[in-house]
């Protein structure tokens, strides 16, 4: 099938207006007979439910957790994105447009993005009316900070829970819509498949995590918003439940399935102390703004850390190699994510990290605090100041802006970053490839939809700050609300889907055999036995940085875990009961299949873009020498992979990628 | 360190429930609760037996899903976090360490130390909203200045993760502070001002349907809410009822 992306003709900037003036449209007496299941309630799911409920339709939702609100969006510190122009400093629609076009290493698709940064403004509006209580100034208007690779300040906030405020905020519309009986939630349930009748999506199997009851449930269209697949990795700062399942299963009934390798390691996180290890924490990117991240310069100093005989805080300037600001004198330490990650991962493997692990690295607000002392001082009046004195003043300015933070790693690693440096490493947290879709959100399945983090569309090959938020809230409120009209608007005289049928009891006879091997299958090994060993293959090969010969070791061995997975897994308990262990172990095989496809679409793009950093493909000389060397006249393409059994015969769909507005560019941060 | 760990076990709802006595070995200061569950969880995996239902995502102290009652403390000895951020270096080695679900006549155990929260969720129905469609044709989002004050301790209140550990400590199961909290976050706010009488009167009413207790001002549930939510939002829900009830 050749890969239609629906991307209405005209002018960027008026393409989402006039194709809505002319899409069609289901009018409000016949919505009520249509109904619609949404799984997944994060910011994409929520917001969709939401408002899709308030237009009329039937809406049944779905969520592993026991809330919509658990759902792993809340998570999100830094802020949301939006081409407000508030503070007069020269932001706009198509800036908002040109540096998430750039952030993504020109990999993503012109027009979704030019929509994107259109709906932005309408998502702060909304969010405010629904009582979301953003940071303000003290005139009572809104506040801004400034993100990692822009140059405006267009980054609306709450505190460091923006994710929490903006979810909550989907939460209460859909609260008021449950009430109103407009949706029927289905808390601590999972889909386990989607249902196609003549080719269409029409239902889900879903499993009752309470019961283990096998359920069916019809509809005229299925949307899936159920997040990335940063837990291939098994160690990631997504939640523990985050999985590919759902997405997956799509893509084995025929959704194809995008740019899989696409993923974004984030450089500050919490580094892993040892192999009990079950999740890592992030640190809000905003901490580059005043931290200094550094190394020793001397091996034997490194050693001397490690063994505990000396302290960071003893070397003087002169040992201490601030690597970003060697390499990158015009960013330093606001690099963006990828550079900043590799750069970590490059001194770390180079014998400098700076903990028993050899994995980290120091990130330092000693002369932050300095810095804010002195201004302090200056401030307050306070002459020859003591560098007690300064410190505390310091100390105070910099407890403001990241307190939270400084208390979260203080519980976790137990050291006072405001006295010795913090150590940071890179963690996978977020996934920019995912379900294919076109201008309208549908998959390569008819009525088969996939949004937020899910898809694939928005964000090229690299994400940036606060940019993740606002398109999972843009796709549920603002786009797929309309988007889904122009497809049901043929169902109207549909009626009812039975659940009655082969189809469906195909799909749940297949549900059931798997689970019933899982509960009989007597193995001898844990499901998390085989998820770190996934992770780990996937975090050695398939990481910061890629090569051919390790991307095809990857593939080899994931099969032969994959294989091994099938005969040796235990999952005790049974299948009529709440059974954690089994859930684990769908979602496991799943990430099994998906890790594999991964590494063969890292090894089919031979270019370094974004996230995706091929070794073959690095700059050779001159003064970008060792930097990644994207392929335009190759490579500008979407992968978009066609299931064919097993994943390493997936066959490839390339969606041609245009940029007509925005003129490509090496991306160079020195 | 070494430890022993008397666990809550019980198959479902309807069955009933016992304490379990589980050892666990060579467990390291840096990890945390949830992990040192982990471990007792593939030790149990691993000699064939059902290991423990706990209810668990984000890791991070922010979605809510944790909520376990350990020696008698809920989310644990530290505060101002939730239990997955609770750290082993709060123990000693040789501790016996009792661990309970949160326990109200209002969230059913479903097994193990997993209980039903969903109560939470129809108070949160009831009227924990503001009634403006998500069309996006809203007014300009600085048409209606906030002073950063009110602004401020809104988002405070909102803060709420909805765990339930108020409830688990206060003596009467009382639900109020995170009612409390949703009623002051909207009432704080002017969008919130349109429906604050229905609002408040119709949540109150379901916490009350829902069989949580009374407020008798002990002021427990502020301590051990992992968000530090203030008894101030109890005070504001009681203002917000009574203004409601006498207009």
């Amino acid at each position: 099938m050749a890969l239609d992306s629906r991307v209405p003709k005209g002018p960027i900037k008026d393409k989402w207006t006039d194709y809505k003036n002319k899409i069609d449209l289901v009018n409000p007496a016949n919505k009520r007979h249509i109904d619609i299941i949404v799984v997944g309630t994060g910011l994409a799911g929520g917001s969709a439910a939401a408002t899709l409920a308030e237009l009329g339709y039937n809406v049944k939702a779905f969520a592993y957790q026991d809330s919509p609100r658990r759902a792993h969006s809340i998570a999100a510190q830094g802020g949301i994105n939006a081409a407000k122009n508030y503070q007069g400093d020269g932001d706009s629609t198509y800036r908002l447009f040109y540096d998430t076009v750039k952030g993504g290493d020109y990999r993503s698709r012109e027009a979704n993005v030019y929509r994107l940064a259109e709906v932005s403004t309408n998502i702060i509006d909304q969010c405010v009316a629904q009582g979301v209580p953003f940071a303000r100034d003290y005139g009572g208007l809104l506040d801004n900070r400034s993100f990692g690779g822009v140059l405006v300040s267009r980054t609306f906030y709450a505190k460091g829970q923006t994710g929490q405020q903006l979810l909550l905020g989907a939460y209460s519309a859909m609260n008021r819509q449950i009430a109103r009986g407009k949706i029927e939630m289905f808390n601590r349930h999972e889909m386990l498949d989607v249902v196609k009748v003549d080719g269409k999506a029409r239902g889900i199997i879903a499993r009752n995590l309470i019961t283990g009851e096998i359920e069916r449930h019809s509809a005229h269209a299925v949307v899936v918003a159920t997040g990335g697949y940063g837990n291939v990795y098994f160690l990631s700062t997504n939640a523990m439940g985050s999985n590919v399942t759902a997405a997956w299963k799509i893509h084995k009934k025929g959704a194809y399935f995008a740019n899989p390798c696409y993923t974004q390691i984030h450089p500050t996180c919490i580094p892993r102390s040892g192999d009990y290890q079950s999740k890592l924490t992030l640190m809000s990117e905003s901490l580059r703004n005043d931290g200094r991240i550094w190394v020793p310069k001397s091996l034997d100093d490194v050693k001397a850390i490690r063994e505990g005989r000396k302290k960071p805080t003893d070397l003087s300037e002169d040992e201490r190699d601030y690597y970003l600001e060697r390499r990158y004198p015009a960013f330093g330490n606001l690099v963006p994510r990828d550079v900043a990650s590799r750069a970590a991962k490059e001194r770390c493997d180079a014998g400098y990290g700076v903990n028993a692990t050899g994995e980290a690295v120091y990130l330092d607000f000693a002369a932050a605090i300095e810095r804010y002392g002195r201004e302090q001082a200056k401030i307050h009046n306070i002459e020859n100041a003591s560098d007690a004195k300064i410190y505390e003043l310091g100390q105070k300015i910099v407890e403001a802006k990241y307190g939270n933070l400084f208390q979260m790693y203080e519980k976790i690693v137990d050291q006072n970053p405001y006295k010795t440096p913090m150590m940071i490493y890179p963690a996978v947290h977020y996934t920019m490839g995912g379900v294919w879709v076109d201008y309208n959100l549908m998959t390569t399945v008819p009525g088969l939809y996939c949004i937020g983090e899910a898809n694939f569309s928005d964000h090229g090959a690299n994400r940036l700050g606060a940019s993740a938020l606002m398109q999972g809230l843009a796709d549920g409120y603002f786009v797929l609300p309309y988007t889904i009209g122009d497809y049901l608007s043929d169902d109207i005289r549909t009626g009812k889907i039975s659940t009655d049928t082969e189809e469906f009891e195909e799909a749940e006879k297949e549900v059931k055999a798997k689970i019933d091997f899982f509960v009989t299958n007597k193995g001898t090994k844990s499901v998390d036995y085989f998820h770190k060993k996934l992770g780990k293959i996937m975090w050695d090969k398939c990481g910061m940085s890629r090569n051919e010969k390790g991307l095809k070791e990857a593939m080899v061995e994931i099969k032969a875990i994959r294989e091994e997975f099938w005969k040796e897994v235990s999952v005790p308990g049974t299948a009529n009961e709440m059974n954690p262990e089994l859930e684990k172990a769908g979602r496991v095989a799943d990430f099994l299949e998906l890790g594999e496809l991964f590494a063969k679409d890292a090894l089919t793009r031979n270019e370094s873009c974004g996230g995706h950093f091929r070794e073959e493909s690095a700059e050779e000389s001159g003064p970008q020498k060792g930097e990644a060397k994207r392929n335009d006249k190759d490579y500008a393409f979407v992968s978009a992979w066609e299931y064919k059994g097993e994943p390493a015969d997936a066959v490839l769909h390339k969606e041609q990628l245009e940029f007509k507005d925005i003129e490509l560019k090496q991306r160079s941060y020195k | 360190m070494n430890l022993t760990l008397k666990i809550w076990r019980q198959k479902d709802s309807n069955a009933k429930g016992q304490m379990v006595d589980y050892k666990v070995t060579e467990i390291s200061e840096h990890m945390s609760f949830l992990e040192m569950m982990d471990v007792l969880n593939e030790q149990l995996v691993n000699s064939g037996e059902e290991p423990v239902a706990f209810d668990h995502d984000c890791r991070e102290g922010i979605c809510g899903m944790c909520s376990m009652y350990i020696n008698g403390e809920a989310h644990g000895p530290d505060r101002g976090i939730t239990t997955c951020q609770l750290h082993m270096r709060m123990f000693n080695d040789g501790d016996t360490i009792t661990i309970e679900p949160f326990r109200a006549a209002a969230f059913p155990v479903i097994k193990d130390l997993v209980v039903d929260r969903t109560a939470f969720e129809r108070i949160q129905q009831a009227g924990g909203y503001i009634s403006v469609n998500t069309s996006g044709n809203t007014q300009d989002a600085n048409s209606i200045p906030i002073s950063k004050h009110d602004a401020d301790e809104a988002m405070d209140a909102a803060t709420c993760i909805g765990c339930g550990a108020c409830v688990a400590t206060c003596k009467n199961s009382s639900a109020m502070l995170f009612v409390g909290a949703k009623v002051s976050q909207y009432a704080l706010l002017p969008q919130g001002q349109v429906e604050a009488a229905d609002r408040v009167q119709n949540m109150v009413a379901q916490m009350d349907l829902e069989g949580f207790g009374n407020c008798t001002n002990t002021g427990a549930c502020e301590v051990e809410c992992p968000k530090g939510i203030s008894l101030d939002n109890i005070a504001r829900m009681n203002r917000e009822l009574m203004k409601a009830t006498i207009k």
